[in-house]
């Protein structure tokens, strides 16, 4: 998807992209984070961003695609790829181990085991959350009147 | 076997080709979408390093990440109409108006 021409092209790359990310997330036993992804970005922010590529009428670039030094990007990303990687091999994962076995998840259910961390453990980040959103609501209806 | 290694990995390659996009890229949408992909790869470690140590906490985080990735779209894509009227365009090399 970053290398399409089109950004309608673009946006139907990312959004199976995120249907991807949706599978990988039930493999590991996350099915409630697999609905929230398909729900909220290949459901709502993808039809925001191509509702706004449409609207717009942004077409194929005809000028040049790139910015200058994109040999230097490359190069950059591929010190962030080399960087992760060397770590992901050279490391281990440890750390205290929770409770919340693959058994759990199953007998539980996971959506019910989401919502009791987040209204119990997490409730003030999740109402700083839902300021958050109200702000960005307010802004964006703000920024997108018509006499600014 | 599957590993949380092998997903790691794929966050970290998903990463660096978000991190290429956003440096090489000139349309402003195109940058937007390379940074959700950057954010996607940051939400499948927190997944998989959660499901790896048994803890509810790294998707709790993940619901909060996209929480604020909402809002960033709301915002973000405001931004990019509000320049579009202003300018006609949403390339980034055209956004100058703080240059001297």
């Amino acid at each position: 998807m970053v290398f399409c021409k089109s950004p309608i092209n673009s946006a139907i790359g990312l959004v199976n992209t995120f249907f991807c990310l949706a599978i990988f997330y039930v493999m590991l036993n996350a099915p409630f984070m697999a609905a929230i992804q398909v729900m909220v970005y290949a459901g709502a922010i993808m039809v925001l961003i191509l509702f706004v590529i449409m609207l717009l009428n942004l077409g194929t670039d005809d000028r040049k695609r790139y910015t200058n030094g994109s040999v230097w990007s490359a190069l950059a990303s591929l010190l962030v790829l080399g960087n992760v990687i060397f770590f992901i091999k050279r490391g281990r994962v440890t750390g205290a181990e929770g409770d919340i076995t693959a058994f759990v998840v199953e007998s539980v259910g996971h959506t019910e085991l989401i919502g009791t961390t987040l209204l119990t453990q997490f409730m003030l980040p999740f109402e700083i959350a839902s300021i958050v959103l109200l702000v960005a609501i307010v802004g964006a209806v703000v920024l997108a009147k018509k006499e600014v | 076997m599957i590993s949380v290694y092998h997903f790691m990995t794929v966050a970290a390659i998903l990463f660096a080709m978000g991190t290429y996009g956003v440096l090489t890229r000139r349309n402003a949408i195109v940058i937007y979408m390379c940074i959700e992909l950057m954010l996607n790869s940051v939400n499948l470690t927190f997944i998989a390093l959660s499901s790896h140590l048994q803890s509810m906490d790294g998707q709790v985080f993940v619901v909060f990440i996209m929480a604020v990735a909402g809002a960033e779209a709301a915002v973000g894509l405001a931004l990019m109409i509000t320049f579009y009227r202003n300018r006609e365009t949403i390339d980034v090399d055209d956004m100058n108006l703080l240059k001297l």
